[in-house]
């Protein structure tokens, strides 16, 4: 079974929008698979090379409007942006990789922080460029949404299969000598720079393609949406951690909880409460519906809560602990 | 002319309360070694306490900080006690998990906030509010300064606790070196706890004299806490002279630059300047003060 799992997953997720014909949740699985693209950027970066950063949004964003100011400027189709986004987002690794990878720990994370919100402000104020608050509209190719689940389905593919290629290559050995203790990297030979520098531009360049689909997909974008601290930065940290910080299945099974939670709490427990609520026709039960439908943020504080008291690895990285919780013990030989 | 000094004494008098919010969390981080990303959260959580004494009970914000800084100071205890305490023996691949931690203590906060006062604006209307005074020509906003003079109060106070009393010796003894300390007989666990009360009761307190000139919704946390970082670096990790004088610097900045480059750019450049602080002097202002 464990050998089969990635081939059985990769099966139904081809076959999915060919047997699911509703679009909504097509909607979802593309959103799940956008999530595995950034979330696995930022666990190689940060889960495999320890450096944890709080500006994933900053690639992100960056190839959303490589996207978007070509098509707003020049007229160019937006697809065009995202041939262009990765090599721009690398592009953009050399200015933050060299003012971020000279500080560890906090202080990495603080400054990725700093420049993700830098990087908003100014695509906020810089009007003339940007259009500012008001975003960029495109139109957008596809009716359906089997083309752009297909796009997705690819770079996830390619992202899973990258990073696994990645880690067990000598990269991947650098990065987890760095990520375990820089200084000992740095006296064996290792350029830890340089090896950060080339986990940062593998990260960035598929998370700057997904931000060029995004653009295609949604049709609409503005700086408080893709360069946003909470909704791309700290919900790729929160894909990370929550599927597995360091494995490479972590982020997509991060991905679906995320998209899962988002959407349990944003059609309150799937109408639950307003079912109860139409049912009795009571007002009560309205207004908590509409409060459990904003508060999927509330939920995804909770969820971060437990899973960093009681599941620090991940469910991947701890999924022995939750069987071992769950099941019944067995018989040790009964284990295969 | 007049408008530089104008600007002046704005920058100033915000940097007393900005400095306020450093001292906080640099005491924090000086103890802890982590940054609290909670930091402008808690602030929010002490302004809605303001705000609701005042409108359900008209009492006056000056008056409620004795019912918002006992109440943060039970909170941040409370939060180190029973969240981040029991972190430290958590096993993990990162070593950051607590700063996570702080961003989840911060998410869940915020949106408490907003489940119970929704999401509007709010704000406290007092007498004083929109009174001002004038010296000569510049004019002095008077919740303004007297939140300065408030501020200024509790730093000193802050600064005799920690000189004189022997939790306060304690604290910076843990802050100097954790291990030492323990084997000094120092309770370092009881001296966490408490650190984190204090350190929330100074963010309540400039919360709450930011008040009467300030207006609320649930997201004014996200700000403050990168204003309080901000400060924390440039002061330099764990000094609190340094947080004043990072407070005053980034009050000035603040103040100048949305008088001579714009109102717009107001929250970047407190973000310019932290970068470029931990790129060319990294250890903050402690650098020349040595404290």
């Amino acid at each position: 079974m464990k050998k089969h799992g990635p081939i059985i997953l990769l099966f139904i997720l081809l076959i999915f929008p060919l047997v699911v014909q509703n679009s909504y949740y097509q909607h979802l699985v593309i959103m799940v698979l956008m999530w595995v693209i950034i979330g696995s950027g930022w666990n190689l970066l940060a889960g495999y090379t320890g450096q944890v950063s709080f500006g994933e949004a900053v690639f992100f964003g960056i190839g959303a409007y490589t996207s978007g100011l070509l098509f707003k400027h020049f007229a160019i189709s937006p697809w065009w942006g995202v041939l262009l986004a990765g090599p721009i987002a690398v592009l953009l690794t050399l200015p933050f990789g060299w003012i971020s990878f000279r500080l560890r720990g906090a202080y990495f994370a603080l400054v990725t922080l700093a420049l993700g919100e830098v990087f908003r402000l100014v695509a906020i104020v810089w009007e003339s460029l940007t259009g500012g608050m008001v975003g960029i509209l495109v139109d957008t190719t596809f009716v359906s949404k089997v083309p752009y689940y297909y796009i997705f389905l690819f770079i996830a593919l390619l992202r899973i299969a990258s990073t696994t290629a990645v880690i067990n290559s000598k990269w991947g050995y650098y990065f987890l000598s760095i990520r375990e203790d820089q200084d000992a990297a740095e006296s064996l030979g290792i350029n830890t720079v340089k090896y950060k520098m080339v986990s940062l531009n593998l990260s960035a360049f598929l998370t700057g393609i997904a931000g060029a689909l995004y653009i295609n997909y949604m049709g609409f974008i503005d700086p408080e949406v893709v360069f946003s601290l909470h909704d791309i930065s700290i919900m790729a940290i929160l894909v990370g951690i929550v599927g597995g910080v360091g494995t490479i299945y972590g982020p997509v099974v991060g991905a679906f909880i995320m998209v899962a939670v988002h959407e349990f709490f944003r059609t309150g427990f799937f109408g639950l409460f307003k079912g109860i609520a139409s049912l009795t026709g009571s007002d009560f039960m309205t207004t908590v519906a509409k409060y459990v439908s904003e508060a999927h943020v509330l939920g995804f504080g909770v969820l971060v809560i437990f899973v960093i008291m009681f599941l620090p690895n991940g469910v991947v990285g701890d999924w022995k602990k939750i069987t071992a919780k769950l099941l019944p013990k067995r018989d040790k030989g009964g284990i295969s | 002319m007049e408008v530089f000094l104008q600007t002046l004494v704005a920058g100033i008098l915000k940097g007393g309360l900005y400095s306020l919010i450093g001292i906080g969390m640099t005491l924090i981080m000086g103890v802890m070694g982590i940054i609290n990303l909670a930091h402008g959260q808690l602030m929010m959580v002490a302004m809605y306490i303001t705000f609701a004494l005042s409108s359900f009970f008209g009492i006056d914000p000056y008056i409620s900080l004795l019912v918002s800084m006992p109440s943060l100071f039970i909170l941040g205890m409370a939060i180190q006690k029973y969240i981040m305490n029991p972190l430290m023996e958590v096993d993990s691949i990162l070593p950051e998990n607590q700063v996570l931690m702080t961003v989840g203590i911060g998410m869940v906060l915020t949106e408490i906030a907003r489940f119970i006062f929704s999401s509007n604006y709010k704000s406290v209307q007092t007498s004083y509010s929109n009174a001002t005074f004038f010296l000569g020509a510049i004019s002095f906003s008077v919740a303004l300064v007297i939140a300065f003079f408030i501020a200024i109060g509790f730093t000193v106070l802050m600064f005799w606790f920690l000189l004189k009393t022997d939790i306060g010796r304690s604290i910076r003894a843990t802050a100097q070196d954790r291990d030492a300390a323990l084997l000094m007989g120092v309770n370092s666990k009881k001296i966490t706890i408490i650190t984190f009360g204090i350190g929330s009761s100074l963010v309540a307190a400039a919360g709450t004299l930011l008040i009467p000139i300030y207006y609320l919704f649930p997201d004014i946390g996200g700000p403050f806490t990168r204003k309080a970082f901000v400060i924390t670096i440039l002061g330099g990790l764990g000094s609190t002279v340094g947080a004043i004088f990072g407070g005053i610097t980034l009050g000035l900045a603040e103040s100048f630059g949305a008088t001579y480059i714009g109102m717009a750019y107001d929250d970047m450049i407190g973000l310019i300047i932290f970068i470029l602080v931990l790129l060319f002097i990294p250890g903050g202002f402690k650098r020349f003060t040595k404290i």
